[in-house]
């Protein structure tokens, strides 16, 4: 196994570089790397769209865009963002790439559904864009009815459409986890001894096979309704508008741990390495997972609060949404009590470890202020459940993946990313969030409500401090971009394991990993994490 | 380290160790596939729940102007339809290829007479004015939008299993071909299997909408 650099090894990246070789790959290596193009530009789509209303917001009144050109450009950015970013990230590119190598499996179970899987995204993705161009849609991306079922003058069939077609890349990559975990495992790699990653993307997966669909027939139910008059949710057809939100959250709530829980598997396996330590309470973290994908199925009624849920409904909902944050905290406790005593060393991943655990506290403690029946009916609608879920979502998933991204650069490239230019983006993209988000806390509980493009001068002070956060944020984000870019050509060469990490992907795929991943299928020994076998 | 590789089956492919695993992977994700299906059709059905609770004495009258001899005839022709489905998944493993033949045929044959029957209903619903829209006419005694709401419902939830059974037809025909190439063998036909698992599916779910939309509450008119 000694390193030859003179002549490089054949890897998935240089075994062939035709176009057709990317375009109809069925490795899932590949589909990573096709996946995090198409990711990345969603989020720059997704994130324009902020810095211009960010900009419209730092002046009281209404000057930059019309009423209606705001009401797109935030829907349009929420759409994008859930659908298109979030929701994919951290499985579609990480994990795609990472559960194979990581249970000692050649690929997934079915490598055609995957790159299907990818084309599905990007027919969703490019009926989305054409809804943006072809009139917009302004109905927020909750598509509450009646308003987007009848009143709304937009693009909102396509729009439907586009999250309906969407929903089954999001189903065929959770299908695909869910039989790969199951049946590809190494010889040895028992379901105790996998790493919590895989544990994360399990728990996601049994929710996206058993949420998506019911996204899925409730957006076809919305384009009945307004394409032919069918009234299901439109109460001047027969129909109730509730039931709509009913469903809309079933899916929606559960969606927020689609986007949280694969992030929570990488936060587990960057601590465990930058602290060379075994993961503190492995079975409970591993646990916690599924706790939560369970319990994150019966909690949706706390959307409900104010629209005419009855009060008994609203207690259980408020009850079931506290007991949801308990298997998050145990993951929180757990991390922590893993540096406890660890040899931590803090490259960037490890930034982002604490990035996550800091902002992802204060959205999942602000997340129990709305799961109160009687605060929520202060707060609800206002800037403070905006600052809650971007903090969840921005805060926890996208540190996050920003982690998991600079973490498994060296395995997925074969180069290192520059650490000085990386520190600077974690400052940038930590200082720009808080200075972003943590204003709207305020203005939430002085009453500003949420989706207005204009406001009282009042509170101006505090939304300027929030436009010029986003616009360090996006600094923060463009940087990688360039750094990362840079490093393909000029980079260091990495060696085999860089971080010194444990695991099949680091200590046996090499790096970067060959077409078939493994030269011989891998016989697993030993418990994920066995760092504390090298102290001795 | 493969031993296998002079003896690998043809059906098997790279990422797979042997058959078996090949086998067992296809299955947990056919099942799995099958699970997102009653997801779907379970909001479907909760919508219908709701509604029907909400506005009963006008589905119960609606209910009434649907074919019973219609639905009772499609019921009975998709449950031998499952029959000869199962005698297919049957022929196939055992690798008699002709037989194999003859019982997808017969499938698809029967799912066709569904479809027809689906066909002249659906003609006399629009006959009728029954399809909600701007032109919807009702004469019975309830009030007419929630009369509405049960044909949008109708239309919607038998329409969603006629696509599913439309799929299925082509699905059998993609076996025919492949039993025709002579691909299936005792040791492999996993394809008549799983395509059988979903073909019972969509039996199942008419199993459900027969009585929820044709039978009950049909007596307390
Ligand atoms: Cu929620």
């Amino acid at each position: 196994m000694s390193n030859d650099t003179s002549s490089p090894k054949v890897n998935y990246l240089n075994n062939d570089y035709s176009i057709k070789s990317w375009l109809l790959t069925v490795d899932h290596k590949r589909i990573a790397i096709l996946y995090l193009i198409a990711i990345s530009f969603f989020f720059l789509v997704g994130g324009l769209m902020a810095v211009l209303f960010r900009f419209e917001l730092a002046t009281p009144q209404g000057d930059l865009v019309s009423a209606e050109t705001y009401n797109k450009l935030f829907t349009m950015h929420g759409m994008v963002m859930v659908f298109f970013f979030l929701i994919p990230s951290v499985p579609a590119v990480l994990g795609n790439f990472l559960l194979p190598l990581m249970i000692g499996a050649k690929d997934v179970a079915f490598p055609r559904l995957n790159l299907a899987s990818w084309y599905i995204y990007m027919l969703g993705g490019t009926l989305t864009i054409f809804a943006a161009i072809s009139g917009g849609i302004d109905t927020g991306w909750t598509f509450y009815t009646p308003y987007s079922s009848t009143y709304a003058n937009t693009a909102v069939v396509t729009a439907g459409i586009a999250v309906f077609i969407t929903g089954f890349s999001s189903i065929l990559t959770g299908l695909n986890f869910l039989v790969t975990i199951h049946k590809l495992r190494a010889p040895g790699l028992t379901w105790s001894r996998l790493p919590l990653f895989v544990w994360a993307h399990y728990a996601t997966s049994i929710i996206m096979l058993l949420g998506t669909p019911v996204l899925a027939i409730t957006v076809a139910l919305l384009a009945v309704e307004r394409g032919l008059g069918f009234g299901i949710f439109d109460p001047n057809l027969g129909g109730d508008p509730v039931l709509f939100q009913h469903l809309f959250w079933f899916y929606s709530h559960p969606a927020v741990y689609i986007m949280i829980l694969p992030s929570m598997g990488v936060i587990s396996e960057i601590v465990a390495a930058f602290c060379r330590k075994r993961v503190f309470g492995y079975t409970f973290v591993a646990a916690s997972s599924l706790a939560i994908a369970v319990i994150g199925f019966f909690v949706w009624g706390h959307h409900l609060f104010l629209s005419s849920q009855s009060v008994f409904a609203g207690m259980v909902f408020s009850f079931l949404s506290y007991i949801v944050a308990v298997p998050s905290a145990i993951k929180v406790f757990n991390w922590t009590a893993t540096m406890f005593r660890g040899s931590i060393s803090w490259e960037t991943p490890m930034l982002y470890v604490l990035g996550f655990i800091g902002l992802f506290s204060i959205g999942g403690l602000t997340g129990l202020f709305l799961a109160n029946l009687a605060v929520d009916v202060h707060l609800h609608d206002t800037y403070f459940v905006v600052a809650h879920f971007h903090y969840v979502m921005v805060g926890g998933v996208i540190m996050g993946y920003m982690g998991g991204l600079h973490y498994y650069w060296p395995k997925i490239t074969g180069r290192m990313y520059n650490e000085f230019w990386a520190k600077i983006s974690f400052l940038l993209i930590f200082v720009g969030f808080n200075l972003t988000f943590l204003p709207q806390f305020v203005l939430g509980q002085l009453g500003m409500p949420r989706r207005y493009y204009f406001y009282d001068a009042e509170w101006q002070t505090l939304n300027v401090l929030s436009s010029a956060g986003a616009s360090v944020l996006g600094i923060g984000y463009l940087l990688p971009v360039i750094y990362f870019l840079y490093s393909l050509k000029n980079g260091k060469i990495a060696s085999q394991n860089p971080w010194g990490a444990k695991g099949l992907e680091w200590e046996v795929a090499d790096t970067p990993p060959d077409p078939h991943n493994f030269h011989e299928i891998p016989v697993v020994t030993e418990e994920a994490y066995a760092y504390a076998k090298e102290a001795h | 380290m493969s031993t296998s590789s002079e003896s690998k089956h043809p059906a098997l492919a790279d990422h797979f160790i042997d058959l078996k695993q090949q086998y067992d992977s296809a299955q947990l994700g056919m099942w799995s596939f099958l699970l997102t299906e009653v997801m779907m059709f379970g909001g479907l059905f909760m919508c219908y729940i709701v509604a029907r609770s909400q506005f009963l004495e006008a589905f119960v009258d609606a209910s009434h102007h649907l074919s019973i001899g219609l639905g009772g005839f499609n019921t009975i022709v998709l449950i031998v339809s499952s029959l000869t489905m199962a005698m297919a998944v049957h022929s196939a493993s055992e690798g008699h290829q002709k037989k194999t033949f003859k019982f997808l045929l017969g499938t698809l044959f029967l799912g066709a007479v569904f479809l027809g029957v689906k066909y002249i209903e659906y003609s006399a619903k629009i006959e009728h004015n029954n399809i909600p829209g701007d032109n919807f006419e009702w004469h019975g005694v309830a009030n007419p939008a929630n009369v509405e709401l049960f044909f949008g419902l109708y239309f919607v939830m038998t329409g969603l299993h006629a696509a599913h059974m439309i799929i299925g037809g082509g699905l059998l025909i993609w076996l025919m071909v492949l039993n025709h190439k002579g691909r299936f063998s005792k040791e492999f036909s996993t394809p008549v299997e799983l395509v059988g698992l979903y073909w019972h599916f969509v039996d199942i779910v008419w199993i459900f909408l027969f009585p929820l939309l044709y039978l009950i509450g049909r007596h307390s008119a």
